[in-house]
């Protein structure tokens, strides 16, 4: 009958099709595996796609949300000489953000629907951006602390098993090494200045301690894409080794400023061969994510604003490129 | 750092003040851009600028005593760096007005032998390129939407009354000053043209004899400026950063 | 024309003379000319070029991951292309 051997086709075809798709998985789990990159037009797993898309996205969105509170001391800056640093390096931050959306678009999701996403709450940037810059030793701050979180997250993404994620964060990683040193440089010079440069700088670190610690995420066992993104080689080490990497880089990095960390239970422990430190408060980090924090509704109402209000210029570009004809495509 | 003979100072401050007040206004773009690309390019001009800015005040002196410390009256740049940004076209305005001096200018210097020739020379690449940012973004938004034109008009019309204190001479700079007016004339009139813009008609001067920016009289919203990018400086009297 | 979404661009940089442009990124621009030029300021603020070529992402035509057997591998086992498969005898010089 003319039926069943529809059927059978069908069932036949499914048969193929889900036995093309078992090859495409061994041969994806089996480069993973051997460290080898996956390229754009690679056959991946939905989730798998799927996940780089939301962690690309987020670390660019994050950049780009991250120029704001430095761009807020942009013309204040004390000297010539930090002026032209921070200017450069809050360019830094907006290459990085278009060097990852690029990366992103490689998966085929264009930079305009991410930027739509992240305008409308739909994806995330880092929670730490939604803290003020209150004093120019915010900005050292930020470059020592939010900085230097950032650089241990990233450094391992440079081996992350996307080729066009890893080829970003190697540039980037290059291109930030400056930022943490420049925020160093700036939070040492205050230290030793006069007693008020120093107490400005000491406020600056009790502000920022803590929401640093918190940029490597919730405790292992409470993160939700912690484990498949492990295995994926998305990531490479979990919250918490990264975290006490952190920390045991940032204590003896502290004393040479001369100033403290607001951690009464921070202390070397012999046996573990880290520094122990005290709780943190998850209660408030889960706050901030959800939109609590002291300047989320800023940072985005900003980058909307500056969307919105760029609309007319980027519509001129597109009609002029038309009318002369030398649009790309 | 070499300075300057005292003749050759008042020139120094000028030029410099000039790269530094419209640095400090292109450092208002950041976090603001109508598109991340323009936020680096932006940038780009503003730390060209800066660069030019600290080697021009460091042949007069200490160049953060002299961007933090002095008072409205003292600075001597041109008004038309000091007007707020405005929407993006009226920065362009701005952009294409000054950078298409500034390249004329440092092109009249390097050719020189003067004080300013071996910094003239390097500083013309970089703003060469700044007026090529400047006619490329004019020529989109003047021949872009009507919104677009209506809007790159009505900045280059703004901004007009401003330009004819750039051909006032500056004392201890060699140039052909009516040269340099006349080529200028001409550049600008050439690319809003292209850019299907009317070349303003208006005055080219303010109607006040005391002077201008060069003269170190400005206009209200430069003190606003001064006093937000001195204020820390200002906080900590002799302090170090 | 009322869209404001540029179309995307790849960008290849030539680092020094004598070296091949390389894909540095990809960015968007409304057209070739300001490709260009946000191709130098974002990808060679750091003197990372001395050339640089952009190219509509849509005008790239790639080879398909599905087609790598037959594309690459019958490369493979033809080692007669490549100067170690040849035996000489020691002391033969300018070989």
């Amino acid at each position: 009958m003319a039926t069943a051997a529809a059927h059978r086709t069908t069932a036949e075809a499914q048969a193929a099709e889900a036995e093309r798709t078992a090859a495409h998985e061994a041969a994806f789990d089996a480069a993973v595996a051997a460290d080898e990159r996956i390229e754009p037009r690679d056959w991946m797993p939905d989730a798998y796609r799927a996940s780089l898309v939301r962690q690309m996205a987020q670390h660019a969105h994050s950049e780009i949300i991250g120029m704001q509170p430095e761009a807020n001391w942009i013309t204040r800056a004390p000297s010539l000489r930090r002026k032209a640093i921070l200017m450069a390096k809050v360019q830094d931050e907006a290459g990085h953000g278009l060097y990852l959306y690029s990366a992103a678009e490689t998966l085929g999701t264009g930079r305009e629907e991410l930027l739509d996403k992240l305008h409308s709450g739909r994806q995330k940037y880092s929670s730490i951006f939604n803290y003020p810059t209150l004093t120019w030793a915010d900005v050292g701050a930020i470059g020592w602390l939010v900085d230097g979180a950032a650089i241990t997250n990233q450094v391992p993404l440079c081996r992350c098993s996307y080729g066009p994620y890893a080829r970003a964060m190697v540039r980037i990683c290059k291109e930030e090494s400056f930022h943490q040193r420049q925020g160093y440089e700036l939070l040492l010079h205050l230290s030793n200045g006069t007693p008020e440069q120093h107490a400005m700088a000491q406020d600056a670190v009790d502000r920022w301690w803590w929401p640093s610690l918190m940029m490597f995420g919730p405790p292992d066992d409470e993160s939700a894409h912690s484990a498949q993104s492990m295995t994926w080689k998305i990531k490479r080490h979990s919250n918490d080794e990264l975290r006490q990497r952190f920390v045991d880089i940032a204590v003896p990095q502290a004393e040479a400023l001369g100033l403290t960390l607001p951690d009464p239970d921070l202390r070397w422990n012999e046996v573990r061969g880290h520094y122990d430190f005290g709780a943190i408060d998850w209660d408030e980090f889960w706050d901030v994510l959800k939109g609590n924090g002291p300047c989320n509704e800023q940072r985005i109402s900003q980058r909307r604003t500056a969307h919105e209000e760029g609309a007319w210029v980027r519509e001129a570009a597109s009609a002029y490129a038309a009318k002369h004809g030398k649009a790309a495509a | 750092m070499n300075r300057v003979p005292a003749t050759a100072a008042p020139a120094a401050l000028a030029l410099g003040d000039d790269a530094l007040v419209l640095s400090h206004r292109l450092g208002e773009w950041a976090g603001h851009a109508p598109v991340l690309e323009e936020e680096v390019a932006l940038a780009n001009i503003a730390l060209d600028l800066l660069g030019q800015a600290r080697v021009l005040l460091s042949l007069v002196g200490d160049e953060d005593e002299l961007a933090y410390l002095r008072e409205e009256r003292a600075f001597r740049n041109l008004q038309l760096v000091e007007q707020p940004n405005g929407d993006f076209a009226q920065t362009i305005a701005r952009q294409l007005y000054f950078s298409t001096y500034q390249e004329l200018l440092y092109g009249q210097l390097a050719a020189g032998d003067g004080e300013f020739a071996p910094l003239a020379a390097k500083a013309v690449k970089e703003v060469a390129y700044h007026r090529d940012h400047a006619e490329h973004w004019t020529l989109r938004l003047g021949d872009g939407t009507p919104e677009s034109h209506e809007r790159m008009q009505r900045g280059c019309d703004a901004l007009w009354r401003f330009t004819g204190e750039m051909f006032q001479p500056v004392e201890g700079v060699d140039a052909d000053w009516q040269k340099l007016e006349n080529a200028w004339r001409e550049s600008v009139g050439a690319v809003l043209q292209r850019a299907t813009l009317i070349v303003p008609e208006g005055p080219r001067g303010g109607a006040w004899t005391a002077g201008a920016g060069r003269q170190g009289l400005h206009t209200e919203p430069f003190g606003r400026m001064i006093a937000e990018m001195q204020h820390l400086h200002r906080s900590h009297p002799g302090a170090t950063w | 024309m009322t869209h404001s979404d540029w179309p995307l661009w790849e960008v290849f940089v030539r680092s020094r003379r004598g070296l091949s442009h390389t894909h540095a990124g990809s960015l968007h621009a409304p057209d070739a000319e300001m490709a260009l030029r946000n191709a130098r300021d974002l990808y060679t603020r750091r003197s990372e070029g001395v050339s640089l070529w952009v190219v509509p992402s849509t005008a790239i035509t790639a080879s398909s991951p599905d087609e790598k057997d037959p594309f690459f591998e019958p490369a493979a086992d033809k080692p007669y292309r490549h100067p170690t498969f040849y035996e000489i005898p020691e002391g033969v010089r300018h070989l």
